[in-house]
């Protein structure tokens, strides 16, 4: 779609929605509210499960925290809403984020497990906390006002719920398309992959969950003061699933997914309601029934949910490549020939293996060293220790007079060390733009505020130009909003060099970047890394496929069963017959 | 004479990406053929399709059977067998549980089992002293034997064996490849996948090389060992 | 609290935490076989127990329907799948498998027609019922995810859970059920007594234990399941199909499952939906042992039993609180101390 066909949707939208309480019945109007309610908690599971990856069903569990927060300060206490508000913000990111620290460590599945856990211990306090009123709950809560308006009737609040909702969408938009929402969205290609580009995913996924909450937060609030009562059955696990239906359904890993997931479990229900009655006297369960389906159904045949669905039926619109725009600051680099990194008795072993064993090599800035051995060799596993993926048992690395060996992978990235990966890792769904911007990741600043409140957009100019700078420099500079994921595997691994460039690095690890490529690829890869030692980019090359290599770089160290077993000038490498025998074995 | 294994112009995909591209190749009972070539050349993949871990498209005939409609254990059934790179032991079973279930497609048969595991047992002595050991605490070159033992109680008519000599010392590089050779003798045809290129063209009848998921050469494996574009293949240069 | 009374509560917490290592067992048998974590696993217990109290009540049992529902849905699902991949061969195995087999227990039933029975055939029976219960819901839910991710699983289990409670409700009702005691024994030990009916819990979960420590010790169909669980791409390149592995998992976790809800069903009144909370805390246990391990998903069953059993002395209604919340805790120090496995999930909108 165009901007300018997006805004016109956009205000056709607004005005129909702003239209709406003038011309519907006041069912629909409450109808409506329900939907804007649910949507923002979808909002937040979007955020989190869709585009972050990290599955909650504890999420009516906040709702009810932010709506018996502002249920019990304005019933007990007479506190106006609006402290309510506060209130229930407050708790709501509270309590998140002292769960978020303590479980968003976990792994796999044992975090959504841990979700069920506090969902249900939260939804049991509150039908057993006597200031909350047990399961009777708490009734008598007072409209929203505003000076002397009240938001008691359905029309009223009905403005309110979808001004909040609009405000949530369009801070979660443009948080998605700054600094740290491209963070988020780098969560589910693997800790591995963002850490290596200087992300801290436990800080993003702390934050992204907190978000959600305060979104079920907000929700919660509205909810209190629209149904005027509270008691223990929405927050329960069961609503937290409902929601989790209303994001998939929708299309979890897209912000309008939310409010057409929101609309469609409610309008479904609302059907049901009147149709169930007609075929048996517990209606209440074959809705259950019915949903639960309905949810299996669609985790095995539509996982996407209606908005992708939708989206391909639109035409597509690609904006301009960015503009130029004043550069990134730089890095300076190290002399030519100065001693950039050495690599002194490294030793590692797994159990009873010895990997890599009193291992030692030095490499000179601006120089392509190649690192290679047959399968098996320790090759990885020595890649694995410089890039800070493994810890060494014994051993040093030293890069530019400072000791790196034990650092986290970020911390390492954050000296100067850009990587590549030998199973590509990028972000299939993301652009190739967008791609490389993330490798830019460590020389920018913007917060999540100023990306949300689009007050980087100075930045983002600029890091996108550097991101479109290091796509012509490596040659895929025609297609910048291409998804990455379209790309044939050659040009994937191009795109990772050009994520690597965009770091501004002191030095390239390459991981096998020829594995399975064709002869064509495999020179004109070649020649993209010979251009860029020859703009004083240095590069270690680990690799298996010694044609790649012999031709390309200056020098060879060769590994074999852990060890050192040669290094040299390319051409001593391959009259070495000790390399002959590793590489093309032999009984004898 | 029809072919024992006839693969004929299949592709396999990983997503968008072609892994193996219209590859072709026949294999007559009682042979050993051999397909080499670097990493990431599409050997395993190719591999991984003919025992049906993989989906592909095109027609791979085994013993007169079309394969495609079968499932991995049906073609098991049938004497297909397959020993993977990453050996796919039970690691928390004993030696001796691993092997019984590598006839569990015939595990009715209880003498034919018992009297297989006493043949394994003497092909592999190693085995026989270990086995009431779990197979995680095995060597890397016990493990690969216990693998190709595994391999050997199904009976197969056809063994697809997947880098039999990857991280193994020099000396039992060796020893798997005598027993390789003499598989052949007992009756087993052999299509054995190894970055090991001369050990295999030294032991295999016919030899394909594999090279990013082509076919880039083949012939008598007693005649590729001396080409230099195949010596080139693997140790870089002008060929 | 006095020694007598810390020794009152030892023994409820362990009667009840001899429940959940039932349950527990099962969840982690299902879990390691098919990757699915089976949140309606609980419910199984609470079906066996509903089921068993229809007899005593000389009423047909609400499982019927729900195993011929389910049944129907499984039979559908599978023939629709055999004639598009053009395999009609197949049927009548499948005929065998998802109609006849789940119908033996129930023409049982109708035969009988309501009469009394000894309270064993009545237990037996019972089990029967709901045994087909849960491979039914594997084939339905979960086998054409087969290779989805274990997060995807839950999600379905959960989801799966919620369906079959409103089937449940409409079929036994809402109103609550105990079932006769199995023994009135007593023993007195000192100043404590404890019942014939404890003894019988303990006894029988350490039995069962002991089954299937044998099963899978002694027997091929033991050893495939655990090949299955250890390495799955191993157990197909053997000729063993993940989907029968993952039925009869299904299977058996059922009978620990349905002995459990018979020995919790004289103790406690059950509804349609109890055995959401009883799985969940059985599931406490099995996550203590990682899912994977048996000794200590048992051992994690038993110190929930006991920490509902102290909580409930302590605030009784907020037993559930402390019980669901001590998980969190125990969650972390299982992360701390497993290996670290890279998850990935790429596959987005591939589906």
């Amino acid at each position: 779609m165009r901007p300018a066909h997006f805004m016109l949707l956009l205000l056709v939208s607004a005005a129909a929605l702003a239209a709406a309480p003038l011309v519907l019945g006041s069912f629909t109007v409450t109808l409506l509210n329900y939907i804007g309610v649910y949507a923002l908690v979808a909002l937040g599971l979007v955020l989190l499960t869709g585009i972050g990856g990290l599955t909650s069903f504890g999420q009516a569990a906040f709702v009810g925290i932010g709506a018996y927060a502002t249920a019990w300060a304005t019933t007990a206490h007479g506190a106006p809403p609006w402290l309510g508000l506060l209130l229930a913000l407050a708790l709501t990111g509270g309590v998140a984020a002292v769960l978020g620290a303590v479980t968003l460590r976990l792994e796999g599945h044992f975090l959504p497990l841990s979700t069920i856990a506090w969902g249900i211990a939260i939804y049991y306090l509150f039908g057993n906390i006597e200031m909350l009123g047990r399961f009777n709950g708490i009734s008598g809560i007072p409209p929203i006002q505003v000076g002397s308006i009240s938001f008691a009737a359905a029309g009223a609040i009905y403005y309110l719920i979808w001004l909040f909702l609009a405000g949530a969408m369009w801070l979660s938009a443009n948080l998605l398309n700054s600094r740290e929402g491209r963070a988020i969205r780098s969560l589910r290609g693997g800790a591995a992959m963002a850490e290596s580009l200087g992300i801290n995913t436990f800080r993003i996924r702390l934050a992204v969950f907190v978000l959600a909450g305060l979104f079920a937060g907000l929700a919660g609030w509205l909810y209190a003061h629209l149904q005027r009562f509270v008691s223990p059955a929405p927050f329960d696990v069961k609503p937290g699933i409902e929601y989790l239906l209303m994001a998939f359904a929708g299309g979890s890993g897209h912000i309008a997914g939310a409010v057409v997931g929101a609309a469609l479990v409610t309008l479904l229900k609302n059907a049901l309601q009147d149709v169930l009655p007609t075929i048996s006297r517990n209606s209440g369960q074959l809705e259950i029934v019915f949903f639960g389906a309905l949810f299996v159904l669609l985790l095995q045949h539509a996982r996407g949910g209606l908005v992708p669905f939708l989206r391909r039926r639109l035409p597509k619109h690609t904006p301009p490549p960015p503009a130029a725009a004043p550069p990134l600051p730089r890095r300076t680099l190290p002399q030519a020939g100065t001693l950039l990194l050495k690599v002194d008795g490294m030793m590692k072993r797994f159990g009873g293996l010895v990997a890599v064993s009193d291992v030692s090599f030095e490499l000179r800035a601006g120089e392509i060293l190649g690192l290679i051995g047959p399968n098996g060799a320790g090759k990885s596993t020595m890649f694995n220790l410089i890039t800070g993926v493994l810890k060494a048992d014994r051993g040093k690395i030293v890069l530019q007079g400072q000791a790196i060996s034990g650092l986290a992978a970020r911390r390492i990235a954050a000296r100067g060390v850009a990587r590549t990966f030998q199973h590509v890792k990028l972000r299939p769904n993301m652009t190739l733009l967008d791609n490389v911007v993330l490798g830019a990741y460590l020389r920018t600043r913007a917060g999540f505020l100023a990306g949300a409140l689009h007050l980087d957009r100075g930045e983002e100019r600029a890091v996108r130009a550097e991101a479109m700078h290091q796509l012509h420099r490596v040659g895929l500079g025609d297609r910048p909003y291409e998804l990455a994921g379209n790309l044939p595997l050659a040009s994937q691994r191009i795109l990772e060099v050009a994520r690597a460039l965009a770091a501004d690095p002191a030095l390239v690890i390459l991981d096998e970047p020829a594995a399975g490529l064709r002869r064509a690829d495999k020179n004109a890869l070649a020649d993209l890394l010979r251009a860029l030692r020859s703009e004083g980019v240095t590069i270690l090359l680990v690799e298996h496929d010694m044609d790649f290599v012999m031709g390309l770089v200056d020098r060879i160290v060769v590994m074999d069963f852990g060890v050192k077993l040669a290094e040299g000038l390319p051409a001593e490498i391959r009259a070495d017959p000790r390399v002959r025998q590793a590489y093309l074995g032999g009984v004898t | 004479m029809s072919a024992f294994l006839e693969i004929d112009d299949i592709h396999v995909a990983y997503g968008k990406m072609e892994a193996v591209r219209g590859v072709s190749l026949s294999l007559q009972a009682g042979q050993i053929v051999t397909v080499i070539g670097p990493n990431g050349a599409g050997k395993t993949t190719l591999l991984e399709a003919t025992i049906g871990l993989l989906p592909s498209r095109g027609r791979i005939v085994f013993d007169g059977i079309d394969l495609r409609r079968l499932e991995i254990e049906d073609r098991v059934a049938r004497g297909l067998c397959l020993v993977p790179e990453r050996r796919e032991l039970f690691g928390e079973l004993s030696v001796i549980d691993n092997l019984l279930l590598g006839a569990y497609a015939r595990r009715r048969d209880r003498e034919g089992v018992r009297q297989d595991l006493a043949t394994v047992f003497e092909r592999f002595a190693r085995l026989a002293e270990r086995r009431n050991q779990l197979a995680a605490t095995l060597s890397g070159g016990e493990r690969q034997m216990l693998a190709l033992g595994r391999a050997l109680m199904a009976r197969p008519r056809l063994l697809l064996l997947d880098e039999p000599s990857l991280g193994l010392a020099p000396l039992v590089v060796r020893e798997i490849f005598r027993i390789i050779a003499s598989l052949r003798s007992s009756g087993v045809s052999i299509l054995l996948v190894e970055q090991n290129a001369l050990a295999a063209l030294e032991t295999a009848d016919y030899a394909y090389v594999l090279e990013t998921g082509e076919i880039a050469h083949s012939g008598a494996a007693a005649a590729l060992m001396h080409d230099p574009k195949v010596v080139a293949t693997y140790l870089g240069g002008q060929a | 609290m006095n020694l007598e009374i810390a020794l009152l509560l030892a023994q409820d917490g362990i009667a009840n935490g001899a429940i959940y290592v039932l349950v527990a067992l099962g969840t982690v048998l299902i879990f390691t076989v098919t990757r699915v974590i089976f949140v309606p696993f609980g419910d199984i217990a609470a079906y066996a127990a509903l089921t068993l109290a229809s007899f005593q009540l000389e009423r047909t049992p609400g499982t019927i329907w729900l195993v011929m529902t389910l049944a129907g849905l499984a039979l559908a699902m599978e023939v629709y799948t055999l004639l598009r991949r053009g395999e009609a061969h197949r049927l009548p195995m499948a005929l065998l498998h998802y109609a006849v087999l789940p119908l033996i227990p129930i023409a049982a039933v109708w035969i009988v027609g309501g009469q009394r029975l000894p309270m064993a055939a009545e237990i037996a029976l019972a089990l029967a019922l709901v045994m087909p219960i849960a491979p039914l819901l594997y084939r339905i839910a979960f086998r054409p995810l087969a290779d989805a991710p274990v997060l995807v699983l839950l999600i379905v289990a959960l989801a799966v859970h919620f369906a079959i409670s409103g089937l449940a409700l409409l079929f036994f009702g809402p109103e609550g059920f105990r079932t006769e005691p199995l023994t009135r024994a007593m023993f007195t030990i000192g100043t404590i007594v404890i019942t014939g009916q404890s003894l019988l819990i303990v006894g029988a979960s350490i039995v069962f234990g002991l089954l299937l420590f044998l099963f899978f010790g002694r027997t091929m169909a033991g050893k495939a399941l655990r090949a299955t669980a250890i390495n799955r791409t191993g157990a197909r390149l053997v000729g063993i199909r993940p989907a029968a592995a993952g039925e009869l998992a299904f299977l058996l976790a059922s009978v620990l499952a349905g002995t459990s809800g018979i020995l919790i069903g004289p103790v406690a009144t059950l509804y349609y939906d109890s055995g959401f909370i009883l799985g969940l805390k059985a599931f406490v246990g099995a996550i203590i042992g990682g899912l994977v391990s048996y000794p200590v998903a048992a051992l994690g069953a038993v110190f929930v039993g006991l920490l509902e059993s102290y909580a409930s002395f302590w605030n009784s209604s907020l037993k559930e609180v402390v019980v669901f919340a001590s998980l969190i805790p125990v969650l972390l120090w299982r992360s701390l101390t497993f290996a670290h496995l890279e998850d990935e999930d790429e596959a987005e909108d591939a589906a």
